[in-house]
C-alpha cells in the first residue's frame, strides 16, 4: 500500500519532494501529492518512509489502504 | 547595470586577515558602562572592533545596533522546508498580521525573490541586506536558497547576503556559503546540554532518518558547533540567536554564550520566547510562558561581559521588508512586484549611504559634548528611558504613532541601548484609542521617562499618573544626546530634592499578535 498525503493537513512546505527516492511526490493545486503507482514505501531504499520522517505535521503522510500493497 | 562598481567598495574584498582573531577578541561595544566607551555609535570602528569587522557590519541592521537606525533589510521567503521541529514553532500557522519568525504570507521562487529584491532596492535606498530566513530552514532548501543568492549577486552586487539556519545542515554547505560571498550567517542555538535540547526539539531529520530525544539533541548540537567553527575559520561573521525559555534554558543560556563565544561567534542575540495558545505551538498550548522584560535584560546583562549582545532584534517575519521595527512587506507582494517598473539605481543608493556617513560623522563629533559633566557627578543612579523614533537615530516619532519604543539605560557611564518594546498602534486614523494606553504603559512600566517628538494631553496625563514622565522638549535631537540630557536633569532634580528617585517595576513583553498598520 502506498503512502498518501492528507491535503487538508499539508502545509506545502515541500520538504518531502526532494527526499522521495522514487520521485513520486509533486505539487498540485497548492498542496503535495504522492503518485501511488510510484510509491514503494521506501522499501529497498531506507528504513523509514522519507515523507513521513520529514513531514512537519503528524499523521499527514499515511498509508493509503485503498490501493494494493507495493510488491518488492 | 550601473551598480557593478559598487561591489568593489561596498563589499571589502576579504580584508579578512585578523578578522578571526578580532572576532574572538571582540567583547562588544558599550559593554562596560563605566569605562567611557560610548557604544556602537561612532562612525569609525568602535575601539575594540577591528576595522575589517566594522566594514562588514556597519551597514548591516541586524549586526550593528547603530546601523539599524539607518539601514533596512529584507527577507525573501524562498525556503519553506525544515529539517527539525522546535516546540516554539508551528508550521501550519500563517497570518498576515502576525510578526514573528517562521511566518510568511506567500512563498517565492528564486526568480520572484530576485525580482522582489530589485524592486525593494529601487524603492528603498537604505535597504542593504537580503536575508533568507525561512519560513523553514534555508539550508534544508539549498537549491532554492543558493539560486536566489546567485541571481541577486548578479543583478545587485552591492547588497549584502545573509542567511539564518538551525545549523543541522550547515557543515555541508559552509564552502558554498563562502563561495557565494555570504558573509553573515546566523545560527539559532538554544542549548549545549542534551537534556535541555530534548525539551526544546521533539525531533530532527538527518541523513534520511528521524531522530528524537537526546539522540536528536546530540546530533544537532554537534552539527551546530562544527558549523560555527567552520564559519569562523573562513572569516564569515556569525551571529548566534537563542530563544529564552523560562524554566527550560534561561539559566543554561549563559553556558551557551560561553560555548559560542569560544568558537568565534561575533554577536549573541538572546530573544524572548513568543508563546500564545493561538499560535498552536507545543509551548503555546502547554502554557509555557515567555520571559518578562526584566528577566530578559538580566540574562543579557549577565552574558554581556562575555561578548557583544544584540538587543535590537525585532524577531521579524521571514518575509519582512524595511527598517527593523517597521514592516513594508505588504507594499511588495508578488502581484505588485510583477507590475513594477524596475530601475535599479546604484547612484541613488550610494548617495543615500553617503548621507548616512555624514550623519554618523556629525553624531560622532557631537558625542563628547553629551558626556560632559556626567562623570564628575559620581551618581550611582541608573534609569531606563523609552524613546519614540522612526529612524536616523533621532527622537522623531509622535507618541501616538509609535509602533514600538526603544529603551535606553542611562547612568554615569553614558547611555546604552538595551532593548525595545513593541506596542500596538495607539493612534489610528488620527484618533487616540484609549484602550491601547494601558498596554503601552505596561510595556514601559520599568521606564522613568518617555522621550517623544510630540504627545497629546490625554496620554500625557495617564503616563504621569503611572510614574512615567513624558518629555517632548528634545524633539528631533539625537537619541543619545536627549537621553543623557534628560538623565543629567533628572540627577540634578534628585540632588536638589525636587523629586525622589524610585526603583521601577517590571514590564511586559508583547506576546499576542502584532497588527501591522
Amino acid at each position: 500500500m502506498p503512502y498518501k498525503i492528507i491535503g487538508s493537513q499539508c502545509t506545502a512546505c515541500s520538504a518531502c519532494e526532494p527526499e522521495c527516492p522514487n520521485n513520486a511526490i509533486r505539487e498540485k493545486d497548492g498542496t503535495y501529492i504522492i503518485k501511488p503507482e510510484k510509491c514503494t514505501e521506501c522499501i529497498g531504499y531506507f528504513d523509514d518512509p522519507q515523507c513521513v520522517a520529514v513531514c512537519p505535521v503528524e499523521n499527514t503522510c499515511v498509508i493509503d489502504t485503498s490501493v494494493a500493497r507495493y510488491q518488492a | 547595470m550601473e551598480s557593478k562598481d559598487i561591489s568593489d567598495t561596498a563589499r571589502p574584498q576579504d580584508s579578512l586577515e585578523g578578522v578571526a582573531v578580532a572576532v574572538s577578541e571582540h567583547k562588544g561595544c558599550g559593554a562596560s558602562g563605566g569605562s567611557g566607551k560610548a557604544g556602537c555609535g561612532s562612525s569609525m570602528a568602535p575601539e575594540d572592533m577591528a576595522q575589517g569587522v566594522w566594514e562588514k557590519v556597519k551597514n548591516h541592521p541586524c549586526y550593528s545596533e547603530e546601523a539599524h537606525h539607518h539601514y533596512a533589510r529584507m527577507h525573501v521567503a524562498v525556503a519553506p522546508a525544515c529539517n527539525i521541529q522546535c516546540n516554539y514553532c508551528n508550521r501550519k500557522y500563517d497570518c498576515a498580521n502576525e510578526s514573528r519568525p517562521g511566518v510568511v504570507s506567500e512563498r517565492l521562487t528564486p526568480e520572484q525573490a530576485a525580482r522582489k529584491t530589485l524592486a525593494v532596492a529601487s524603492a528603498i535606498p537604505q535597504m542593504t541586506v537580503l536575508g533568507i530566513a525561512g519560513p523553514g530552514d534555508p539550508l534544508a532548501n539549498p537549491e532554492k536558497t543558493f539560486k536566489t543568492f546567485e541571481l541577486i549577486a548578479r543583478e545587485a552586487p552591492d547588497i549584502k547576503l545573509c542567511l539564518s539556519t538551525n545549523g543541522l545542515a550547515l557543515p555541508d554547505y559552509v564552502d558554498r556559503i563562502k563561495d557565494l560571498n555570504v558573509d553573515h550567517v546566523t545560527i539559532t542555538i538554544n542549548m549545549v546540554d542534551l537534556e535541555v535540547g530534548a525539551r526544546i526539539y521533539p525531533w530532527i531529520y538527518y541523513r534520511h532518518k528521524r531522530y528524537t530525544g537526546r539522540e536528536a539533541a546530540q546530533i544537532l548540537h554537534e552539527r551546530q558547533m562544527q558549523g560555527l567553527e567552520m564559519l569562523t575559520e573562513r572569516g564569515i561573521l556569525c551571529k548566534v540567536n537563542s530563544v529564552m525559555i523560562p524554566g527550560i534554558n534561561d539559566q543554561h543560556l549563559v553556558d551557551v554564550n560561553k560555548a559560542v563565544k569560544s568558537r568565534g561567534a561575533f554577536l549573541h542575540n538572546i530573544m524572548p520566547l513568543i508563546s500564545a495558545p493561538e499560535h498552536g505551538t507545543v509551548f503555546g498550548l502547554n502554557g509555557q510562558r515567555g520571559p518578562t522584560a526584566q528577566e530578559l535584560k538580566a540574562l543579557q546583562d549577565r552574558c554581556e561581559g562575555q561578548m557583544n549582545m544584540m538587543r535590537h532584534c525585532r524577531q521579524c517575519r521571514a518575509d519582512a521588508v524595511g527598517l527593523l521595527g517597521e514592516d513594508r512587506s505588504a507594499e511588495f507582494t508578488t502581484e505588485k512586484v510583477m507590475e513594477m517598473a524596475l530601475s535599479y539605481d546604484g547612484a541613488a543608493r550610494r548617495a543615500y549611504q553617503a548621507t548616512v556617513e555624514d550623519q554618523r560623522q556629525e553624531k560622532a563629533a557631537a558625542k563628547g559634548a553629551w558626556l560632559e559633566g556626567l562623570r564628575e557627578r559620581q551618581s550611582d543612579i541608573a534609569i531606563l528611558v523609552a524613546v519614540a523614533t522612526k529612524g536616523e537615530g533621532r527622537v522623531n516619532e509622535h507618541f501616538g504613532h509609535a509602533k514600538e519604543f526603544q529603551i535606553y539605560e542611562a547612568g554615569a557611564g553614558g547611555a546604552k541601548f538595551v532593548g525595545h518594546r513593541r506596542v500596538d498602534l495607539y493612534c489610528q486614523g488620527g484618533y487616540g484609542e484609549e484602550d491601547a494606553l494601558p498596554t503601552i504603559i505596561r510595556a514601559l512600566n520599568d521606564c522613568t521617562a518617555v522621550l517623544v517628538a510630540k504627545i497629546g494631553g490625554c496620554p500625557r496625563a495617564s503616563l504621569k499618573e503611572a510614574g512615567i514622565e513624558p518629555v517632548d522638549s528634545c524633539a528631533h535631537e539625537f537619541i543619545d544626546a536627549a537621553v543623557l540630557a534628560y538623565y543629567k536633569g533628572y540627577v540634578d532634580r534628585v540632588e536638589k530634592g525636587e523629586i525622589t528617585h524610585a526603583l521601577k517595576g517590571d514590564a511586559a513583553i508583547r506576546q499576542g499578535a502584532y497588527v501591522a498598520a
